[in-house]
């Protein structure tokens, strides 16, 4: 199957989003597949604020797509996964705060390559310039201090940015003030991934065609659930050091490894299975003009959780400190793009879903 | 339903048979949803496909992968080869090259005429050029009447068709679901000449939904309005393309082509016609109007609310009604009796069945009975 890609050259995204999505609501034959639809029934029209939560609320399941049958060749020439996705895209980059790095790494996979070449020389840079005089395990390379120093307003800053895009994003979309239940739904619904479910457990139309299959499901879900253990490792560390006075190196059966080896391992198959998966869809129905960025984030991801792993194996071997500076460089480059990355996907479909949880009372 | 216009027997046998099919299907990797919100209120009638129609169709092509069958594209049948009532092999185009594909049995499913507008005007008149064609433009009826050609005997009305009154602005072929209207019970609907010429509120939509196709056919130029007010906007499910807006009936009428005035003139006599009464939309309210010719005998409520709204309406076919007659085996007859391994399925031979009128899905319902009857019987043949 090959497809053409939207001439989006001078399209007004959101005009086009709408224009197909009123085809859908006269439709509606889609509305067992996902969250997207059932919304869309809910209205008669629908203002820019609408479509942009549609667009986050969409998981790119692109089961609507197969179904269709009012696709290209068809005047009506629906592509609203493709849309959708293009929205959603840009919608991030006007969110983005500052407004200069707007899609700087979203859409550029080479941005990406760039930015862990940056985060790899400052950090090979600061263990020639910051060596500790004495220190255990990576410690004896880089002091926790110094750790403290750059990964502190590297993770927070980031977050705060984040912060202010979520905030644009709630106005614009009119949510509401959130309750628990809004967050139980929400929360329910990524946990499960529910969305690339296909309605029914069989899962979405990714690599294989118009054939439903969970395989892009379970290898994000893998992504998904290794990272956040990864993520609760470092946190567990962290906690460690200051509240009980427990410093890193930890021992197999401490905390942060038995949170961090799983976590390192599903994040980087999780990353490689992605990524083969990804290579096999077909690239028309998503944001094509994202794609280069969302691969490289994907293996931006899977690289922290590899050298994260491998780190771990060359404990006490001369390989400990040029393969701390690989892992933190990588973690670093990770953190600072994540607000201009596909990294925010995760934090705009959150909110679409807090969102769309409101809207069903 | 179909004015005794059905073969009794294979009504049953359709009907009977229906309830083993959904199974069968989901076997095959057919899903099925609830019903669509705001549909036609078919939820205890009717099974609805998630993803519609395209995903059906997606789910039996990779059954059929799976088992090994060669699907060929772009190959259109020109001629099957009969020799004294025995199918030998078809005559086709693959690509635009010619082709013959010999056989053993032979499944006939290749619908009716439809899309063939010459055919269609030499047998409803010249009218039939303004309806617009619900699907596919490639439903020509080439084996049909390659069929009838060779003396295949016929079922069905030859001159008919079945027509939906759809969107105007729907294009000429595969315009689909989307183009349904559903506003018609809520509106006045007036030909192009702003003049009235039917009962609006005759029975809830479902029933009275494929009556109007036939209706609006046979005004002067196969076109109709259907003027609601800001009352009815939202009592419907959205059209695919928005209404034509005003703020009074005059400029609704000027927008639409008709005549402003003779439109505003319309609707004030049926306003003044309207009587007191509670409005329920989705039952027959029996509020009606008094001394009106036509009446409209249920959701008469005068349109007074600005802004006003319009639709076009033209006929929109779904399929015509001649066909191959077949027994309960599915198979075909010809000058002969039967034919010794020529069967057929769904709208080439739906007319045994639906010789007129329409009940919501049963097209669905004959194609899949049918079809694999059809199937067993061809398969039983050249084991």
């Amino acid at each position: 199957m090959s497809l053409e890609t939207i001439n989006l050259a001078g399209l007004d995204l959101t005009q086009e989003a709408r224009r197909q999505v009123e085809i859908c609501n006269a439709c509606r034959y889609c509305e067992g597949f996902c969250s997207v639809f059932p919304a869309i029934a809910e209205k008669r029209m629908f203002a820019d604020g609408d479509i942009t939560q549609l667009a986050s609320l969409c998981h790119n399941c692109q089961g609507c797509y197969h179904a269709c049958q009012y696709t290209a060749p068809h005047e009506f020439n629906l592509n609203l996964p493709a849309i959708l996705a293009e929205v959603r895209h840009d919608s991030w980059d006007r969110f983005a705060w500052p407004r200069a790095f707007a899609g700087a790494f979203q859409r550029s996979g080479v941005a990406i390559g760039l930015a862990l070449v940056a985060g790899f020389a400052l950090l090979f840079a600061a263990l020639v310039a910051l060596r500790p005089e004495s220190g255990e395990g990576f410690y004896a390379f880089l002091a926790h201090t110094a750790m403290v120093a750059i990964f502190a307003p590297a993770f927070l800053g980031p977050l705060a940015v984040i912060a202010i895009g979520l905030r644009r994003y709630w106005v614009e979309v009119g949510g509401a003030p959130i309750r628990l239940s809004h967050l139980r739904a929400a929360f329910a619904s990524a946990a499960t991934m529910r969305n690339l479910g296909g309605g029914q457990g069989q899962g979405c139309n990714f690599e294989n065609g118009n054939r439903f299959s969970n395989k892009r499901r379970m290898a994000h879900q893998m992504v998904m659930y290794g990272f956040l253990l990864c993520f609760a490792a470092t946190s567990s560390g962290t906690l460690m050091h200051y509240l009980l006075g427990m410093e890193a190196p930890y021992g197999l059966f401490s905390l942060p490894k038995l949170l961090g080896v799983p976590g390192g391992v599903l994040l980087t198959l999780g990353a490689v299975w992605l990524v083969s998966l990804k290579m096999r869809s077909e690239k028309a129905l998503g944001a094509a003009s994202a794609w280069g960025g969302e691969m490289a984030f994907v293996i931006l991801l899977g690289l922290t959780g590899f050298t994260g792993l491998a780190l771990y194996a060359a404990t006490g071997t001369a390989l400990v400190g040029p393969l701390l500076a690989v892992h933190l460089g990588a973690v670093l480059a990770f953190f600072l793009t994540t607000p201009y990355s596909k990294m925010v996907h995760g934090f705009y479909r959150l909110a679409a879903l807090i969102r769309d949880a409101q809207t069903k009372g | 339903m179909t004015k005794g216009k059905t073969d009794e027997h294979l009504a049953r046998l359709a009907i009977r048979t229906s309830e083993t099919c959904l199974p069968w299907m989901e076997k095959q990797g057919v899903r099925f949803q609830p019903s669509l919100s705001g549909t036609l209120s078919l939820s205890r009638t009717n099974a609805f496909f998630l993803g519609g129609g395209k995903a059906l169709v997606n789910a039996y092509y990779n059954r059929v992968e799976d088992l090994g069958v060669t699907v060929v594209y772009e190959a259109q049948v020109q001629h099957v080869d009969i020799e004294d009532g025995t199918f030998r092999g078809v005559d086709c185009a693959i690509a635009g090259a010619p082709a013959r594909v010999n056989g053993r049995a032979v499944v006939l499913a290749s619908g009716g005429f439809q899309a063939d507008l010459d055919w269609l005007a030499r047998a409803w008149g010249p009218a039939a050029r303004n309806f617009l064609i619900r699907g596919t433009p490639y439903n020509r009826g080439v084996v049909l009447k390659d069929m009838l050609d060779q003396g295949a005997e016929s079922v069905g009305d030859p001159t008919q068709c079945h027509a939906v009154a759809i969107d105007g602005r729907a294009p000429k072929f595969d315009g689909g679901i989307v183009t349904r209207l559903d506003c018609v019970p809520f509106s006045v609907v007036v030909n192009r000449d702003s003049q009235r010429f039917y009962n609006e509120g005759e029975d809830v939509w479902p029933k009275r939904y494929a009556i109007w196709g036939r209706l609006v056919a046979a005004q002067p130029d196969q076109v109709a309005y259907s003027i609601i007010d800001s009352q009815s906007i939202n009592a419907f499910m959205p059209s695919v393309f928005p209404p034509v807006v005003a703020d009074t009936i005059e400029k609704l009428g000027e927008k639409l082509g008709l005549s402003g005035t003779a439109l505003k003139e319309t609707i004030d006599t049926f306003n003044a016609a309207c009587r007191p009464g509670t409005f329920h939309g989705n039952e027959l309210d029996g509020l009606a109007t008094e001394g009106l010719e036509p009446p409209k005998t249920n959701w008469a409520r005068p349109i007074t609310k600005p802004p006003f709204y319009g639709y076009a309406l033209r006929p929109g076919v779904t399929f015509t009604y001649l066909g191959l007659k077949v027994d309960d085996t599915a198979r075909v007859t010809g000058t002969n009796g039967l034919m010794t391994n020529v069967w057929a399925a769904g709208e080439i031979m739906a007319g045994s069945i639906l010789g007129q009128g329409y009940l919501a899905g049963f097209g669905m319902t004959i194609g899949t009975v049918f079809g694999r009857i059809a199937g067993k019987e061809a398969a039983k043949h050249v084991a």
